[in-house]
């Protein structure tokens, strides 16, 4: 033992353990595992998003060199079964298969049809060339609401409908009679573009069998070892106890590595088919195709107030692009969101439904943030508007909806019961930094002067619900599992300790912060604790990590363990020390008597007196180690206040973000250095999706954005600095105070930015620029406004996008809907625009 | 297959080599070096920049044929004697890395905007480092590791 913990370490901003590894290229990573006898495989991909496959002949593939097995997916079919959803909606959700490769019909432009297995990357990517496949082209179905009308061509013919499904809610008085009394109504048509995750590791599985006893091991880059451990058993037919599923480093997830690929399953299918070792890797240009994409809905929304600017109710029609299959919870990411468009307003009303549609687009599912940054949006967008519509300043508008700090715990018109915040707090502090009405006056000055650089000032005051979940309410939205996560502490006889979480990080520091939770409780060195992680045999049990709940379930989880063993450890001191275990004191990892310091025990002492078992109370078993599974009780609610100003060039319509200032309440923290990480990136993407990223398709429903170079990952060029700050309202709902923290970032910035692009241009007349805010849109929304959008022929405005021939005309192609900026929005406001 | 020598991290290898094969795949397959890894097939991502003969270049775009006769030093034969470089110790210092992925690049590339550039700005270093994303930082922090390991003041960051 190397002696007790002096400083609490939770609060602490403590340098990663992680970093060292990382730094220095001692990495993990999935394509770095080599082992004897390993088999490249390379996939062979749909060049058409929808078309029959009417012959696939591997045999030339075989005739290649350092080939050793081919196979069509009719090959594979036998055995291999159909790629989960686990979160079926509604009762009446239409379920298509899902083969992990196309059989007789490939539904998207990177569906599977063949594969390689060859000794080296060339050798299989070679080969491929070699594979001879027939398609008889099908229509595509691109356009979420054409593929609703009667007669549309369908994605899955054997279903009768492109509807996945219809999902209801409504909750307070009825959203006409607020619409009756209300005396300002505004309707806006939004749009979420299609983003790719853009992990910077691209997905990759290798599988080692023990063909002899049926065994295998399953190393991927996945977010999520023990739910696909799960699946895979289910996919394969290989049972549960035979397959160990390992997630090594994982290089980023944000949500593409939440799920079960068909590329997982089909490596084990060939493995176990060859009883030799396989590895795949996907390149980035093949993952734009096959990695699962986020967002893509068109957002329908419509908000009733008083001329005060008190808000009666809110109505939310979502439609929603699940792409060709739905994938592990595809179907649920929508609905995730349902409950955050009322976000942090009182209201009278509430009324949402959700239509998933299939597309013949790879499919959606899980990207940071899922559901609740495009709720966020839509609400922060809408209040923004309304302000205007109202002659209110945004700041005010939501000052006078907002719950008040003295209102918590709260239960809004959707239902959630928020349990503490303090948003009074957070906006004024963002207020002060941000230096509100000095820049506002800038603008004004700008304005008056004509000036073609335009300053605008974009607010979100968001909050989401996090930390997923609840078991029993996770039961009530029809999702296939539970949300518990489990933590067990092993104390060593030689003075140190192994934490053995169900969290599965990949780049979220959970080994330093779980360290720290181990080490605050339990009085130990930061550096006697190692954490033990992503691995089923090692880490038996675990629900994994996404929608920000590592922290809050599964560090919960890690603090009520070291609780359970320092429990255990008391009875084991009291026995030792002579003493009732009443008289014991615990501190800094030192058990001694009330009264007689000399008698003391360090916890360590203790773990090695357990550990020899030679003098143990009557009946103890000889252990302190304990475990914890912690099922939470409520999601977990962080909040903030988000200021962007932008600088629009009227001329160029090039946006410049000037400052970005946040003030996010996560509770409690464990590593403010950490969580300051995690907000900085969160901005990052959040901003990328209002200004840079967009997944475009032809309207042939090939992806055009299909590669690194024509799909904008921000760099560090492209990105400003952001001055973040924190309030510190503890969360009630766990011990330790704390709230998820993963996913605020970007929840919160996509409408700070586009509110700040689209307050720099309402004195020209512009009311909305679709994402992403790039030059050509902004400059097109200006040019429409200028002239007058009545002149405006469809298929040149800046919300325009329809069917992309026709929008192409324009310089633009979208995906959703077809209407016009004009047609898509509307008010019935009594007041004019201030 | 062509005949190529090149000095990796200071060990001198000899191989036949596909003219074909990218250098890349050559320092992690043929001779284990899986500490430069692959993000992207279009050279947008720097994830796999090294240093061939003094200046840093994106290994996936370079062939192994092309790197005979050359020094290549990646990521894994920056720390001598275990002891870090500053580059190394800011990005520690700075969390300056989450997933770790795209961190063999960075410093890569930081590395090289430092020889030429020793005491940049941070719009310098922002502009430096645009072939290399980073899709879990941000880049604040990488940002502020380089002006950190060029001596520069840095202001500490505003969090409570």
């Amino acid at each position: 033992m190397t002696g007790q913990a002096v400083e609490p370490e939770i609060g602490r901003a403590r340098l990663r353990k992680e970093d060292a590894r990382l730094i220095t290229g001692q990495t993990n990573w999935t394509d770095n595992i080599q082992v004897a006898g390993l088999l490249h495989l390379a996939i062979l991909r749909s060049p058409m998003a929808h078309a029959r496959v009417t012959r696939v002949d591997v045999s030339p593939a075989l005739e290649r060199p350092g080939v050793f097995a081919a196979f069509s997916g009719a090959d594979l079919a036998e055995g291999l079964g159909s790629l989960p959803c686990a979160w079926p909606v509604t009762e009446d959700i239409v379920l298509p298969e899902h083969p992990p490769i196309a059989v007789d019909e490939v539904r998207y432009a990177g569906d599977p049809v063949a594969v390689v297995a060859a000794r080296d990357r060339y050798a299989a990517a070679d080969a491929l060339e070699a594979i001879e496949v027939d398609y008889e082209p099908l229509p595509p179905v691109l356009d979420l609401e054409a593929a609703l009308a009667d007669g549309a061509p369908l994605v899955h013919a054997d279903k009768g409908t492109n509807r996945c499904y219809t999902w209801p809610l409504a909750t307070g008085e009825s959203f006409e009679a607020v619409r009756e009394r209300a005396e300002v109504t505004l309707r806006r048509r939004y749009h979420q573009q299609r983003l790719i995750p853009n992990a910077m590791e691209p997905r990759a599985v290798v599988v080692t069998p023990l063909a002899a006893s049926g065994e295998y091991t399953v190393y991927s880059a996945t977010q999520i070892p023990h739910i696909l451990r799960i699946m895979l058993s289910a996919v394969t037919g290989v049972p549960e106890h035979k397959l160990r599923v390992i997630a090594p480093d994982v290089g980023g997830g944000f949500g593409s590595k939440l799920q079960v690929y068909g590329e997982e399953a089909l490596a084990l299918a060939v493995a176990r088919r060859l009883g030799r070792p396989v590895k795949w890797t996907e390149s980035r240009s093949e993952g734009y195709l096959a990695t699962h994409h986020g967002r893509g809905m068109i957002q329908d929304v419509e908000i009733a107030a008083t001329r005060e600017g008190r808000l009666l109710g809110l109505k939310v029609d979502l439609t929603a692009d699940m792409g060709a299959y739905l994938m592990l919870v595809t179907p649920g990411i929508p609905i995730l969101g349902a409950f955050m468009y009322p976000a942090i307003y009182k209201m009278d009303s509430y009324a949402f439904t959700c239509t998933g549609v299939f597309t013949t687009r790879t499919p959606t599912d899980a990207y940071r943030g899922a559901g609740r940054p495009e709720a966020t949006f839509a609400i922060e967008r809408i209040m923004d508007d309304l302000a205007h519509e109202l002659g209110l300043d945004p700041i005010e508008l939501r000052r006078r909806n907002w719950i008040r700090h003295e209102e918590f715990p709260y239960t809004t018109i959707a239902g959630l019961t928020y349990d503490t915040g303090d948003y009074e707090s957070a906006t004024d502090k963002a207020l002060a930094l941000f230096g509100y009405d000095d820049l506002r006056a800038e603008q004004r000055g700008r304005a008056e002067r004509g000036d073609t650089v335009r300053l605008g000032i974009g607010v979100s005051t968001f909050t989401e619900m996090c930390g997923l979940a609840p078991s029993r309410v996770l039961r009530d939205l029809r999702y296939g599992a539970g949300g518990w996560e489990a933590a067990s502490i092993r104390m060593l006889p030689t003075g140190t300790v192994e934490v053995v979480t169900g969290t599965s990080p990949h780049g979220q520091g959970h080994v330093t912060c779980w360290s720290q939770i181990a080490a605050d409780v339990l009085g130990v060195p930061f550096e006697d604790v190692e954490v033990v992680h992503g691995d089923t045999k090692a880490a038996p049990q675990g629900m994994d990590t996404y929608g920000s709940r590592s922290l809050t379930v599964g560090g919960e989880a890690v603090h009520r363990a070291a609780v359970k063993v320092v429990d255990k450890a008391r009875k084991v001191a009291a026995h030792l020390l002579e003493a009732s275990e009443q008289d014991l004191e615990f501190q800094a990892g030192v058990f001694s008597v009330r009264g007689s310091p000399e008698a003391r025990k360090t916890i360590q002492e203790i773990a090695l007196e357990t550990f020899m078992a030679h003098n143990l109370p009557d009946g103890v078993e000889p252990t302190i180690n304990a475990e914890s599974l912690v099922d939470p009780e409520n999601f977990s609610y962080p909040h903030g206040t988000h200021l962007c100003a932008v600088e629009v060039d009227t001329e160029t319509g090039k946006t410049e973000i000037r400052k970005y200032v946040c003030v996010d309440d996560v509770g409690h923290v464990v590593n403010p250095m950490i969580v300051e990480g995690q907000v900085h990136g969160g901005l990052a993407q959040g901003i990328a999706q209002a200004l840079y990223e967009e997944a475009v398709y032809d309207d042939e429903g090939n992806l055009v954005s299909g590669t690194m170079a024509d799909y904008l990952v921000p760099s560090a060029a492209d990105l400003p600095e952001f001055v973040t700050d924190r309030t510190e309202t503890p969360a009630a709902s766990n011990s330790m105070g704390v709230k998820g923290v993963g996913e605020a970032g970007t929840i919160a910035s996509t409408p700070a930015v586009v509110n700040a692009v689209v307050d720099a241009l309402r004195p020209l007349g512009v009311d909305d620029v679709r994402m992403p805010c790039a030059p050509h849109r902004v400059w097109q929304a200006v040019r429409a406004a200028r002239s007058g959008r009545a002149a405006e022929p469809a298929g040149t405005g800046p919300a325009q996008s329809g069917q992309s021939g026709q929008a192409a005309q324009g310089g633009d192609i979208g995906q959703y809907g077809d209407t016009g900026s004009s047609g898509d929005t509307g008010s019935s406001g009594k007041e004019g625009p201030a | 297959m062509t005949h190529i020598t090149v000095k990796v991290d200071g060990t001198t290898y000899e191989d036949d080599v596909e003219p074909r094969l990218l250098l890349v795949h050559y320092l992690r397959d043929r001779l284990g070096l899986t500490g430069t890894p692959i993000g992207c097939d279009t050279s947008n991502c720097g994830a796999c920049t090294v240093e061939l003969d003094g200046a840093s270049a994106k290994s996936c775009s370079v062939l192994a044929v092309q790197a005979d006769g050359c020094e290549v030093t990646t990521v894994q034969g920056l720390a001598k004697d275990g002891e870090w470089t500053r580059l190394q110790r800011a990005f520690h210092e700075r969390h300056a890395l989450q997933c770790g992925y795209c961190t063999p690049g960075m410093l890569m590339a930081a590395r090289d905007l430092l020889r030429e550039n020793p005491h940049p700005g941070a719009e310098e270093v922002r502009h430096a480092l645009e072939g290399n994303l980073c899709r879990c930082t941000g880049y604040q922090n990488i940002v502020h590791a380089v002006l950190a390991a060029a001596g520069q003041q840095v202001a500490e960051e505003a969090t409570a």
